[in-house]
């Protein structure tokens, strides 16, 4: 048994750490207090202790000093650090200097409290007596009776009809602060049903904010994500209307299909030059599926990995998402620019209970 | 101590006397001071959660000087040149000031993250403690849900607290909980909606986290936690099966000055151990993720761990939808979102009644279990454990793939069957463990404990020296408390009629879960003094077995 310590019986194994000196252990009672000593039994281990103790207790004081003189000494921020100076290194200096001498402040503070209550304070055990916690058999009758009488008097049990309608007085008041709460946001229309795209609407660069031409994505397996113009700082936009627009090679892309409204159609005359255009918002929870592998045409979600086959209309072929990412209609505009040619043809992003 | 033993300073009798003028305190004062505390490694683990929770407020009051929780857009003109002039929201902007532009916000930062995570392993810790250990069985069933409350609660404001600088990564982690709150059935749209305060992402989250971040939900912890102090001050610490320790007492030492210079050792501790991860750890470097846009994502996004099984369990459903009567139901993510959690903390809620009610055990526990002495329960514990494990690892598993050089859909695959299997298995492995464990303690009572050293009998034969158990190994050893048999189908009255209890389906199901709860190795009796005629009768032989059949030592033996 290594649980307990040991006594020397017998021929002994020794195992885990030496048994620790012996407590003393008094039941103190109200009437008889023990007199223990806080003289300790070793003057000398206790006077070592004392010392380290101490000396812990100076070096977080030392510390603690430390702290202050890093706060002081080790400036942050452009507008005070010497012009040139790197930022980033003056905070990563800072935070050294502030973080290790706290550390070791409070450190040593934990250490030192620990070798006094260790060393320095004589080891003593006291056993306190429990008592049950359930009252006595005529307390609970007195409080029974009590609370009885109580109500009796206050006639809450006698009027059923005091009682009744107060309960009922509550009742609104009670689902009052429910009603308040239905400001907190519009209720839900068919917002999730439409996005910002519409016929003519270009499609432009997420970063550099630039129309594209078929050609300016020629080659194929490459993958791009675009969003509508105009629409680059209206992120309640954005979130529904990404879409990434992936070019593929003659005889990649198979004929897909997609919801149009409730019927499955096929979208060939979607798409413009090979190019097809597909939701970037993933159908589970909404992450936007942003990993494109190009030998196998897999679009796949690094959230929760549901993935997605977009040569063969984005079909699922893995993970949870339940449903194809939509397809958003492609045409060209009078430019020779890639456009929508309609809005998606069904919701983008996560089901909902009204989605149908 | 004696009046002569030591001189009572002026301080002591002259401020003290002048508020027990006032409040009459010096009785109630005189009994915390004599509080026991008993000692225990693990009666340290709630302790580190409090303490955490106190760091977290600290650190929390220092933030919040600072922090601006606006998603109006600002352009950047601050100390991490790499963002400037990029249009941000005002929460990554003054994040990006606490980190850049005030000396000790990086710190507090940091400290408050890890403060966050170390809250949530303690509790974590502390709970599976006191259920291994049978802590929580009556009277402190309350306690144990209150501590549900606190596990759950500190998830949520976790999960609150990340997504308030509004980086990409916390972003993120908004916009996969707008799509489960719109996979809710009914009035899931309506609770998107009224959360974000109409369509994702809005202006309207970051402040409402806010306030419920650094108010209603650490207000609401506080509280919990009072109560939780208060409830364990009242009803005294359990304590572990030692010699001296039984139900009627608390051996340990006094609050005064022993508890007290311990807990403010360990708070010293706690927190110079998060200062130094908050130095050298860094967390949550929001600088590098960006400012939050709905369109950009990286991979190997993780929430913090404590959401992880959530994010496991997204990850491993397959996809299930069902659409009817114009309506959709997205299992895929309605059954991960709700039952793993559901399983885990309605279950550890509903466990102390489902033991009292299939043991028919309605008595007072102050002396733990150890957990080998209660194989069911210690069983269960550690299939809850695996369940979890597993959700948490699959909320990994892009990283594991990559890491270990595994595809990434093996690595779901072999999730997606673990999480039927290690739970049960782990289980069955554990309770069969449990019970060699039983059968190794009563060995060690008959046979007395191995002492490794071997000694050659004069006819040459070898054996194996033995020592009797001492009084502190007894003590631990006969500490048992075995459930007692529910009245079974023989128990029937002079009609031939079972006893109500065990009528019925749920009769039944009580009866099966009794016939596990109670397949027990029998303490040894009669060893009581290690001269018992049992033991003289087993050592006569010298090769006596103990009676291996759990079946046979059902009810066998009586804990007084």
């Amino acid at each position: 048994m290594s649980e307990t310590p040991e006594e020397p019986t017998g021929p002994r194994r020794v195992i885990g750490t030496p048994s620790p000196a012996p407590k003393a252990v008094d039941t103190p009672t109200e009437s008889e207090q023990p007199a223990f000593s806080a003289e300790p039994e070793n003057v000398r281990h206790a006077k070592n202790a004392e010392r380290l103790v101490a000396a812990l207790f100076v070096l977080a004081f030392l510390a603690g000093c430390g702290f202050i003189a890093a706060y002081i000494g080790l400036e942050i921020g452009t507008a005070t650090i010497p012009p040139g100076a790197n930022p980033v290194v003056a905070v990563l200096r800072s935070n050294l200097g502030l973080g290790i001498s706290l550390s070791v402040a409070l450190l040593a503070l934990g250490t030192g409290s620990i070798i006094w209550v260790r060393h320095l304070t004589p080891n003593i055990e006291i056993a306190e007596e429990r008592h049950e916690l359930r009252s006595e058999p005529e307390e609970r009758k007195a409080f029974q009776r009590e609370f009885a009488e109580g109500a009796a008097i206050s006639q809450v049990t006698r009027r059923p009809l005091v009682r009744r309608t107060l309960l009922l007085a509550t009742a609104p008041l009670a689902l009052a602060p429910l009603v308040l709460l239905r400001d907190l946001g519009p209720l839900p229309q068919t917002d999730l049903r439409h996005t910002v795209w519409r016929k003519g609407l270009r499609a432009v660069t997420l970063g550099g904010l630039r129309p594209l031409q078929p050609a300016d994505i020629s080659t194929p397996g490459s993958m791009i994500t675009v969003i509508p113009e105009g629409y680059q700082d209206d992120d309640d936009a954005l979130a529904k209307a990404g879409v990434i627009l992936i070019k593929f090679g003659p005889d990649e892309l198979h004929i897909p299909t997609n919801y149009d409204g409730g019927t499955l159609v096929s979208t060939m005359n979607w798409t413009v030059d090979n190019i097809v255009a597909y939701s970037k918002i993933c159908t589970h929870v909404g992450c936007p599926v942003a990993l494109y592998e190009q030998t196998t045409h897999h679009i796949l979600c690094p959230c929760h990995q549901s993935t997605f086959d977009a040569a063969n209309g984005a079909n699922v072929i893995f993970g949870p998402a339940a449903r194809a990412l939509p397809q958003l209609p492609l045409m060209l505009d009078s430019a020779g620019y890639i456009a929508a040619a309609s809005d998606f043809t069904q919701p983008v992003g996560p089901s909902f209970w009204e989605r149908g | 101590m004696s009046d002569d033993a030591v001189k009572i300073p002026p301080a002591v009798s002259g401020v003290g006397g002048w508020l027990d003028d006032r409040f009459h305190g010096a009785r109630g004062v005189r009994v915390l001071m004599r509080k026991v505390f008993p000692d225990h490694w693990s009666f340290m683990l709630g302790e580190i959660a409090l303490w955490s929770f106190v760091i977290l407020l600290l650190t929390g009051t220092y933030l919040a000087l600072f922090f601006q929780p606006s998603s109006a857009p600002v352009i950047y003109h601050g100390s991490y040149t790499k963002l400037d002039g990029l249009t941000m929201s005002q929460a990554y902007a003054s994040t990006l000031n606490i980190s850049f532009d005030v000396r000790g916000g990086l710190l507090m930062r940091q400290i408050h993250h890890w403060a966050a995570i170390m809250f949530m392993v303690a509790i974590m810790a502390h709970m599976l403690r006191v259920f291994f250990t049978g802590a929580y069985r009556k009277p402190r069933e309350i306690n144990w849900l209150i501590g549900v409350v606190l596990f759950t609660l500190g998830m949520i404001e976790g999960l609150f607290g990340y997504s308030l600088p509004d980086d990409q990564l916390s972003g993120a982690g908004l916009r996969i909980t707008e799509g489960v709150a719109q996979g809710i059935p009914i009035v899931g749209t309506y609770i998107s909606y009224f959360l974000f305060g109409g369509e994702f992402p809005g202006t309207a989250i970051i402040p409402r986290f806010y306030i419920l971040h650094v108010f209603l939900i650490p207000g609401i912890i506080l509280a919990l936690v009072t109560a939780h102090l208060f409830i364990m001050f009242h009803q005294k610490h359990t304590q572990m099966p030692m010699k001296g320790n039984t139900e009627k007492n608390v051996v340990g030492q006094p609050f005064w000055p022993y508890f007290l210079l311990k807990g403010q050792a360990w708070f010293f501790f706690i927190f110079g151990a998060l200062a130094a991860l908050g130095t050298f750890a860094q967390i949550n470097p929001i600088w590098l993720y960006g400012p939050y846009t709905p369109l950009a994502i990286s991979s190997a996004s993780q929430p913090d761990f404590y959401m992880g099984i959530l994010e496991g369990s997204l990850r491993m459903m397959p996809a299930w939808e069902i659409n009817f009567l114009g309506h959709t139901l997205s299992l895929s993510v309605l059954i991960p979102a709700l039952l793993p959690l559901g399983i885990i903390f309605t279950g550890a809620a509903l466990w102390p009644f489902f033991e009292q009610w299939a043991t028919g055990d309605k008595s007072f526990h102050h002396i733990n279990d150890r957990p080998r002495n209660a194989p069911v329960r210690t069983g269960i514990g550690v299939a809850a454990v695996s369940f979890y494990a597993v959700l948490l690892l699959e909320g990994a598993n892009d990283v594991i793939a990559n890491a270990f050089q595994i595809p990434l859909y093996t690595v779901t695959w072999i999730s997606r069957v673990a999480i039927f299997v290690v739970p049960i298995g782990g289980y069955l492995v554990t309770k069969r463990i449990c019970l060699a464990l039983q059968r190794k303690d009563a060995n060690m009572l008959i046979h007395g404990v191995e002492t490794g050293w071997i000694r050659q009998l004069p006819n040459g034969e070898f054996i194996e020296e033995e020592r009797p158990v001492t009084e502190e190994e007894r003590a631990v050893l006969e500490a048992r408390h075995d459930f007692q048999p529910l009245p079974s189908e023989e128990d029937v009255d002079e009609n031939g009629v079972p006893a109500p209890a065990a009528r019925g389906p749920l009769g039944i199901a009580r009866k099966f879960a009794n016939r596990a709860f109670t397949e027990t190795v029998a303490v040894p009796e009669g060893h009581g003094d290690g001269h018992g005629p049992a033991h003289e009768a087993v050592e006569g032989n010298g090769h006596g077995e103990i009676e291996g059949g759990e079946h046979a030592a059902i009810g066998s033996h009586e804990e007084q």
